[in-house]
C-alpha cells in the first residue's frame, strides 16, 4: 500500500513537473493584437478612449494599480503609504531604482510633475493638454508636496477613500518629466514612461508598435515585440485572426462567437465588465413621481428576454446598479420578477388602470453596454405597452442625448456607465445620488433624491475600513431596489479572443489587457 | 496656354475661401458639442466648459472664423481636437495611403474600362457587348463591403494567395518619407518592401477599381458607337486601314474626350478617401480620417480635409481641361 502511494506519488510529481515543463514561458515573439480603432493619443493624462488607454497601460505605470484581473489595489511605483487620522493626508514612499525609458530617474519629483501638470493652471505644461479626466480623478486633490526623494505626500480637500483606486486609473500614471519637457505638445506621439514596453512607432490608423523594456524593474516582459493593428472590420479581424496574421483580438462580432469557441486553434475569453445598461425615469415628472409606477414598469419589464435577444451572450440581466464582480455588491436584494398582471394591479393602484401615453428614449449608437439600443428600447416598448402603456421612442444624436437628458427633459431613458476605477462610489454616488441631480449636469438622470441613501454614500466615501464600507453599500443596494428609479437592465462582458498559442492572455476586470505576462508557446 | 494655366491656379485662392466659409459654418451648425461627445458619459459642467475654452469654442462663431482664416493665411489649420496633432500633418501622414490605392485603382479601372467599352463598341450586341454591360451594372451597384469580403474570402482564406488587409505586413517598419510604399520602395531598391505592399494593393485596388471601371467602360461604349458611324472612319476603313489602327487611333482618340472627363471626376472623388474600402481593407487613408473626424465633431481636421479635396478637385479640373487640348489640338485655351 505504501510502495503504491509512493509510487503514485512519484508519477503524479513527474506528470506535474511534465506540465510545468511544458508551461515554463518563453522569451522572444512578436504578439500582433488586432483591434477595431486606432488610439486617439499616448499621453496617460490626456485621453478618454479605450484604445489610447491600452496602449499607455503598457508605457506607463501609477503609483498604485489594480492586482492582476481583480480591482484590488496594490502598489506599484509607490512601495507603501499612510493615510492621516482625518483621512486628509495621504504620504506614499516610492520605488527606488526606477528609470524612465529615456533614462530619467523615476523619483518624487517626477510624480509632482505628474499631477501639477493636470491640475494647476500655473503648471508651464498645464497648456498642452485637455486633462480630460483631471476634474474627476483629482477633484478631491488640493496639492502634491515633494518630502523628500522618494516619498510624497497628496493634501486632499476633504476626505475621501475612494481617491487611492482613482490614483489606480491611467490618467494618473507618471510620465517622464524630461520627455514633456522636451516634447511639449507632442508628447502624445512621443510617450516615456517606466512601464514593461517602450514605444518605438505609431502609423496613425495602421499600428503602434512596442518593444520589451530589458531593464524593467518587475523583469522584462516575455514578447520582444508587441503590435496594435487597428482592423476597422469585425468580420475582416476574425478572418485575419483565423488566418493567424495576428494573434489576437477583440471587438466581436457576436454572430462569430459560437464559431470562435469552436475553432480548435482559438481560446476564447470573455469576463463580466464593470458596468451597467439602465433605464432611468425621471422621477420628476408625472406618473414617474409615483413608486407604484415604477415598481409597475419593473415587473413589466422582461429582461431576460431582452438580454437573451439583444446581448448574444455578453450579457447578464441586473439586478443591481454595479454588477457582481465589483466590491460591495448585494446578492440578498430581491429583483422585480417579470410580472405583467402583477405591473398592472400596481398601475391601478398608482390611478392608472388604463396605462397612460409617454416616452421612451434611446441611445442613437451601440456602446459597450447596450450593443443594439433600437431592439432593446423596441422590446421595452413592446412589454410596456401589453400593460396599457404606450411609449414613443424618441432618439436624438449622441452629444445632444446626453444634453437633453442632464437637463431632465426625458420621461425614461435609457443610458449606461462603464466604473472608471472599479469603486462602487463610481457607479452609485455618480449615477443615483441627490448631489448629482443638477439640471443641465445632472448624472443621476432619474433625479432620484432619497437623504437616507445620500447619507450612506457620503459615509462610504469618508470611510477607509474596507468591511464598513462594502456593509454601506449593500444596504445601499437595498434602498435603491426599493425605490426603484431605474429598471437596471444589463451588465455586459469584455470578450476577447487569442490563438491558443498565446499563453497567460486574461481580460482584467478593469483597465487594459497586460501583456506583460504573455508568452508565446510557438 | 501658361496664362490660361496660371489663371485657372488663381481661381484656387477664391475657391479655399469660399469653401472655408460654407464648412465652418455648416459643421458647427450640425448638433452635437465636440467637448461632449469627447467626455461623453463621464463628462461633467466644468470639464466640459474647460475644454471648450480651450478649444476656443467659447467665443462667438465669427470671431472663430477670423481666426481660422488668419490662421490659414500663415499656412495654420490648426491641431486636432481629438489627438491634438496638427491638421496639416494628419494629411499629410493619411493622404499617400490614399493617393497609392486611388493611382492603382485608377490604373486598373482605366485600362480594363477602356478595353471593355472598345470591345463592346465593334461587338455591338454580341455576348462580349452583355458581359461589359452586366459588368457596368454590376460594377455600379456592387456594394463594395460585400465585394470586398468575397474576395478576401476567396483570395486570401481559401487559395492563400494573397494578405487580407493593411497596406504592409505589420512586423516591416519601413519610413517612407513620402508615404507612397511602393513607389518609395521601389526607388530605394528595397525589393522585400516593394513585394509586400504591392501584394497587399491588389485586392482592394481592383475592388475600388471597379467603380471606375464600370463608368468608363459604359462612357466609352456608348462614346465610340457615336464615333464608330461617322463619315471619317468610313473614309479610314475604305482607305483600306487596318481594322486596329481605325479603331484604336482614328476613332479612340475622338471618342475620349468625354471619356477623360469621366476619369477625371472618379480620381477626383476617389481621391477624397473611399471609406468604405479603407474600412474593409484596413487601409490607413484620408477617406478614414474625415469620416472619424466628422464623428468627432473634430471640427479642424474636418475644415482642413474638406479644403484640400476642394483644392484637389480644383487640379484635377485643370489637368483634365489641359489633357482636353492634347487629345483634341482643335480645342484651344489661348
Amino acid at each position: 500500500m505504501k510502495k503504491l502511494l509512493g509510487t503514485l506519488l512519484l508519477v503524479s510529481l513527474l506528470i506535474s513537473s511534465v506540465a510545468f515543463g511544458a508551461e515554463t514561458p518563453k522569451y522572444g515573439g512578436t504578439l500582433i493584437f488586432g483591434r477595431g480603432g486606432d488610439s486617439v493619443g499616448l499621453d496617460p493624462a490626456d485621453i478618454t478612449d479605450g484604445e489610447s488607454t491600452r496602449v499607455t497601460e503598457m508605457i506607463f505605470e501609477g503609483l498604485v494599480g489594480f492586482k492582476g484581473e481583480t480591482t484590488d489595489i496594490v502598489p506599484v511605483l509607490a512601495t507603501s503609504w499612510t493615510v492621516s487620522k482625518d483621512g486628509k493626508i495621504w504620504t506614499f514612499k516610492l520605488r527606488k531604482g526606477v528609470k524612465f525609458h529615456d533614462g530619467t530617474p523615476f523619483n518624487a519629483e517626477a510624480v509632482k510633475f505628474s499631477f501639477d501638470r493636470q491640475f494647476d493652471k500655473n503648471h508651464p505644461y498645464y497648456k498642452y493638454g485637455k486633462w480630460e479626466y483631471a476634474e474627476f480623478a483629482l477633484e478631491p486633490l488640493e496639492k502634491v508636496e515633494i518630502v523628500d526623494d522618494y516619498t510624497v505626500r497628496f493634501t486632499l480637500k476633504y476626505p475621501f477613500s475612494p481617491f487611492l483606486a482613482n490614483l489606480a486609473m491611467f490618467s494618473c500614471a507618471i510620465v517622464s518629466p524630461t520627455a514633456v519637457k522636451k516634447y511639449g505638445p507632442d508628447f502624445f506621439k512621443n510617450p516615456v514612461g517606466t512601464g514593461p514596453f517602450k514605444f518605438v512607432e505609431w502609423v496613425p490608423k495602421d499600428k503602434i508598435v512596442l518593444e520589451a523594456n530589458t531593464e524593467y524593474w518587475g523583469g522584462r516582459p516575455y514578447l520582444d515585440k508587441l503590435i496594435f493593428r487597428v482592423i476597422p472590420d469585425n468580420s475582416v479581424r476574425w478572418l485575419e485572426l483565423q488566418r493567424g496574421t495576428i494573434d489576437a483580438m477583440d471587438g466581436i462580432n457576436p454572430d462569430d462567437i459560437p464559431a470562435m469557441k469552436a475553432d480548435p486553434n482559438i481560446s476564447f475569453y470573455q469576463v463580466p465588465a464593470l458596468n451597467i445598461c439602465y433605464l432611468a425615469m425621471n422621477t420628476e415628472k408625472k406618473p414617474f413621481d409615483n413608486v407604484l409606477v415604477r415598481k409597475a414598469i419593473n415587473h413589466a419589464i422582461n429582461k431576460k428576454a431582452i438580454v437573451d435577444a439583444f446581448y448574444r451572450g455578453i450579457g447578464i440581466v441586473a439586478k443591481n446598479p454595479i454588477p457582481p464582480n465589483m466590491m460591495g455588491y448585494n446578492d440578498k436584494v430581491k429583483d422585480y420578477e417579470y410580472d405583467p398582471e402583477k405591473a398592472k394591479q400596481l398601475l391601478a393602484k398608482a390611478g392608472y388602470p388604463n396605462g397612460f401615453e409617454t416616452t421612451l428614449w434611446t441611445p442613437p449608437i451601440p456602446r459597450v453596454y447596450i450593443p443594439q439600443p433600437t431592439k432593446v428600447a423596441e422590446a421595452i416598448q413592446a412589454d410596456l405597452a401589453k400593460v396599457g402603456i404606450k411609449a414613443k421612442i424618441v432618439t436624438f444624436d449622441w452629444g445632444t442625448y446626453l444634453q437633453k437628458t442632464r437637463n431632465g427633459e426625458h420621461e425614461m431613458a435609457i443610458l449606461g456607465w462603464g466604473s472608471d476605477n472599479g469603486d462602487p462610489d463610481n457607479t452609485i454616488y455618480v449615477l443615483l445620488d441627490k448631489d448629482n441631480t443638477k439640471k443641465g449636469v445632472a448624472s443621476n438622470i432619474a433625479f432620484y433624491k432619497n437623504d437616507k441613501l445620500h447619507d450612506l454614500l457620503i459615509k462610504a466615501q469618508q470611510t477607509t475600513s474596507i468591511p464598513a464600507r462594502k456593509r454601506l453599500y449593500e444596504s445601499a443596494q437595498l434602498i435603491i431596489k426599493d425605490d426603484a428609479p431605474w429598471v437596471t437592465i444589463a451588465h455586459t462582458s469584455a470578450v476577447a479572443a487569442a490563438r491558443k498559442y498565446v499563453k497567460n492572455f486574461a481580460i482584467p476586470a478593469i483597465s487594459a489587457i497586460r501583456f506583460t505576462r504573455v508568452w508565446l508557446d510557438k | 496656354m501658361y496664362r490660361y494655366i496660371i489663371r485657372r491656379l488663381l481661381i484656387v485662392i477664391p475657391v479655399i475661401i469660399g469653401v472655408s466659409a460654407v464648412v465652418f459654418f455648416l459643421i458647427r451648425s450640425i448638433p452635437g458639442d465636440p467637448a461632449l461627445i469627447l467626455l461623453g458619459e463621464h463628462s461633467s459642467e466644468e470639464s466640459v466648459e474647460k475644454i471648450r475654452v480651450q478649444l476656443g469654442l467659447d467665443k462667438p462663431k465669427v470671431i472663430q472664423f477670423f481666426y481660422f482664416l488668419y490662421n490659414m493665411a500663415r499656412g495654420d489649420l490648426g491641431r486636432s481636437f481629438l489627438t491634438n496633432e496638427i491638421v496639416s500633418l494628419e494629411i499629410y501622414k493619411h493622404f499617400p495611403a490614399t493617393l497609392e490605392l486611388t493611382l492603382c485603382s485608377m490604373a486598373f479601372g482605366t485600362s480594363v474600362g477602356l478595353l471593355l467599352g472598345v470591345t463592346a463598341a465593334t461587338h455591338r450586341n454580341s455576348i462580349i457587348d452583355y458581359v461589359t454591360t452586366v459588368i457596368s451594372v454590376a460594377g455600379i451597384s456592387m456594394p463594395i463591403f460585400w465585394l470586398g469580403l468575397i474576395a478576401i474570402i476567396i483570395f486570401s482564406i481559401k487559395l492563400h494567395i494573397l494578405p487580407i488587409s493593411g497596406r504592409l505586413d505589420p512586423t516591416i517598419t519601413f519610413k517612407a518619407r513620402s508615404g507612397l510604399i511602393i513607389l518609395e520602395s521601389l526607388i530605394k531598391g528595397n525589393f522585400t518592401v516593394f513585394k509586400d505592399a504591392l501584394y497587399h494593393m491588389i485586392l482592394p485596388a481592383i475592388c475600388l477599381g471597379t467603380i471606375p471601371l464600370a463608368s468608363i467602360a459604359r462612357m466609352t461604349r456608348s462614346s465610340m458607337l457615336e464615333i464608330l458611324s461617322q463619315d471619317f472612319i468610313r473614309t479610314a476603313r475604305a482607305k483600306g486601314l487596318p481594322a486596329r489602327k481605325v479603331i484604336y487611333i482614328h476613332a479612340l482618340r475622338n471618342a475620349l474626350i468625354p471619356v477623360v472627363t469621366v476619369i477625371g471626376l472618379q480620381f477626383g472623388s476617389l481621391l477624397g478617401g473611399a471609406v468604405l474600402t479603407e474600412t474593409i481593407f484596413a487601409w490607413p487613408g484620408i477617406g478614414r480620417l474625415s469620416v472619424e473626424a466628422i464623428n468627432a465633431r473634430d471640427y479642424p481636421v474636418i475644415q482642413g480635409c474638406i479644403i484640400f479635396f476642394a483644392i484637389i478637385f480644383v487640379f484635377i479640373n485643370l489637368l483634365v481641361d489641359i489633357l482636353y487640348a492634347f487629345i483634341d489640338p482643335r480645342i484651344r485655351y489661348d
